[in-house]
């Protein structure tokens, strides 16, 4: 059912106010009436109006300096002022101090009804605009964090917890985990989401670059400073700043910043100016900055600062049972962005997926499933398609038997369990091979 | 629906016919019996020197006061121009689920906008505005639907596109199942 639009007569004259009474609730929006601005003013206080429509000229506080105090309590209320004396001067000063629309009294009955029904149409507008940016805010939180396991289950409660806050936050997990996701999840969750994220990754600069990306620089400050330039932290202004690999900056830079974190003012490189920027910093780091703390490499000051909150993201060895979502997210974004239709994974390939050990985390899975997609058939994603041959032997850690097997079973599956040639490749006989298979109870994949 | 049955007090000169069409319209869409009578009141009262027109929320308070006994609804047909100090003129307005209504039938004529003159357009925009005023009474907002006689109308070319009759959503809410 639609909302009911709720309307507010304000007007000195009774007869006004019940005319205008009975003509809306005929339309079936609710009304209400004030007969001065200050009883307006208070019914505003503990009431919602969609419309308020009030009179210009009253006994005390004018329309004019109502329409004033009802923008600085709502800014985007719609007022509409009417008055009986109509001067180009007052209408000019009317919309010029925000209101929706300025009419003269008596009005054609025409005008009133196109005058609410652009008013409605401008609340719906707002009230869809508003829908659809929650839409797609809610789109960019889940878009790309991927996981049911209990573990990112975790992660994701975190985020929704200090998304609502202005705490400092640092995001840790090894490299390939998604820290810059979380961090993107964490600003789009929060009352900075319509303002800028931005991202800085303090591993890639040298000490005075990113000196001159975090605080920007005045045009000569240094040669090829040809212009002035905003700095980063001025860029997140009302937003987020993403600091990644915080633990790479030097000595020198973790004073500036700690500087910056107090005092939310920094002076262009070369200038003289002191900028204020309201932003919100998000840390990442694949190392143990608790570690370098005590190693003297990182400043305990800044730690602490930076600390507030930390949010660690597990590598996907620990949280298996997210593969084949993830898998089937790779799939659909780059057989989309491949236009291809979705191709189904076989179910050997998967498993083998889930019992590799993924050093580059999430990344190196994206990688693989992307690279499959555009070597395979097109069909099914199998197991040759995924680059997992070498390194599965490479990463057999458990002992000599569990190596042995695990690379049996590679070839085999590579010669489709042909034995003469898996012999002939293992530079084994068959009898041997036999033995083995039996040893290690290897079957092909549509056996076990 | 509480509707025993309706009033129709007129004020001023009315031909005859057209009250009594009015009338049968009126019982026909509301299935319930009407009184037709003739009321008198000094319309001078209620004459605005400034605006040139009668004041509709007076006018309205006025029939208010002489609802007819026994009568669960009773409304007031005038003919001249009404105001209410707001607008620059009303065809009508009613009570939302009062007692009580007005209708005029001033506007309603060709002549007024410069077309030719023809009577069955009055007659035709006057009974769909005494059932609209009619249907306030019995507590009906305006309609959305394109041809419900409820359908909010600001000019008569308004009144002419829709029907004198209620939609099947404005009969249902207020409980009248047959013509």
């Amino acid at each position: 059912m639609a909302k009911k639009i709720s309307i507010l007569i304000v007007d000195d004259e009774e007869s006004v106010r019940d005319s205008l009474f009975n003509w809306f609730i005929e339309d079936g929006y609710r009304v209400e009436c004030a007969e001065n601005a200050k009883k307006a003013l208070t019914m505003l206080e503990s009431d919602q109006f969609d419309i308020i429509l009030a009179d210009i000229k009253m006994p005390g506080m004018d329309g004019l300096e109502m329409l004033r105090r009802i923008k600085a309590l709502k800014k985007d209320s719609i007022v509409i002022v009417m008055t009986a004396f109509a001067t180009v001067d007052t209408a000019v000063k009317a919309l010029k101090d925000g209101a929706f629309d300025y009419v003269t009294k008596p009005f054609d009955p025409d005008d009133l009804t196109h005058l609410i029904r652009n008013a409605t149409k401008q609340i719906s507008l707002s009230e869809e605009n508003e829908t659809l940016k929650n839409k797609v805010v809610a789109l960019e939180n889940v878009e790309d964090l991927i996981g049911n396991s209990e573990a990112m289950r975790i992660v994701l409660g975190e985020i929704e917890s200090v998304a609502q806050t202005n705490s400092s936050v640092i995001i840790t997990g090894e490299s390939g985990t998604g820290k810059e996701l979380v961090a993107r999840a964490i600003h789009a969750n929060s009352p900075r989401k319509f303002f800028p994220f931005v991202s800085v990754h303090c591993g890639a600069l040298t000490e005075s670059l990113l000196e001159s990306e975090l605080f920007g620089h005045e045009k000569g400050a240094f040669t090829g400073a040809m212009y002035n330039r905003k700095g980063r932290f001025e860029m997140a202004d009302s937003g987020s700043i993403f600091l990644d690999e915080i633990a790479t900056i030097s000595t020198k830079m973790q004073v500036e910043l700690l500087r910056v974190l107090e005092s939310k003012t920094f002076i262009r490189v070369g200038g003289n100016k002191e900028i204020t920027s309201d932003f919100r910093v998000i840390c990442a780091t694949n190392k143990d900055l608790k570690m370098m703390v005590e190693n003297g490499t990182f400043r305990e000051d800044l730690f602490y600062r930076l600390n507030v909150v930390n949010i660690h993201i597990p590598p996907l060895r620990e949280r298996k049972t997210d593969i084949p979502l993830l898998v089937d997210y790779f799939i659909k974004k780059y057989c989309t962005s491949m236009n291809k239709p979705p191709i189904p994974i076989d179910q050997t390939a998967l498993k083998r997926l889930q019992d590799f050990s993924f050093p580059g985390n999430i990344r190196e899975l994206e990688n693989m499933v992307e690279r499959a997609i555009v070597v395979g058939d097109g069909k099914k994603i199998g197991l040759k398609d995924l680059p997992l041959e070498k390194t599965i032997v490479t990463n057999s850690t458990e002992s000599l038997d569990d190596f042995e097997r695990a690379f049996i079973l590679q070839v085999l599956h590579k010669y489709n369990w042909n034995i003469s040639r898996t012999a002939k490749a293992l530079k084994v006989d068959r009898v041997t091979l036999y033995h083995k298979i039996k040893k290690y109870d290897l079957k092909p994949a549509d056996q076990q | 629906m509480n509707l025993q049955n309706i009033a129709l007090i007129s004020f001023g000169y009315f031909e005859k016919d057209l009250l009594e069409m009015t009338a049968d319209a009126v019982k026909q869409e509301f299935s319930t019996p009407v009184l037709l009578k003739e009321g008198h009141i000094d319309l001078s009262d209620f004459y605005d020197a400034a605006r040139r027109q009668y004041d509709g929320n007076s006018l309205l308070r006025q029939v208010d006061s002489m609802v007819v006994p026994d009568y669960s609804k009773t409304l007031g047909l005038f003919n001249v121009d009404l105001f209410i100090p707001i607008l620059t003129f009303i065809f009508g307005q009613a009570y939302l689920g009062g007692r009580s209504g007005i209708a005029s039938l001033y506007r309603f004529s060709n002549e007024r906008y410069g077309m030719i003159e023809d009577s069955r357009f009055v007659l035709d925009r006057f009974r769909k505005e005494v059932i609209h005023e009619l249907g306030h009474t019995l507590g009906l907002i305006h309609c959305h639907h394109p041809t419900c006689v409820m359908r909010s109308s600001t000019y008569v070319e308004d009144i002419d596109l829709k029907d004198q009759h209620l939609c099947p959503k404005c009969r249902d809410e207020i409980g009248i199942y047959t013509l």
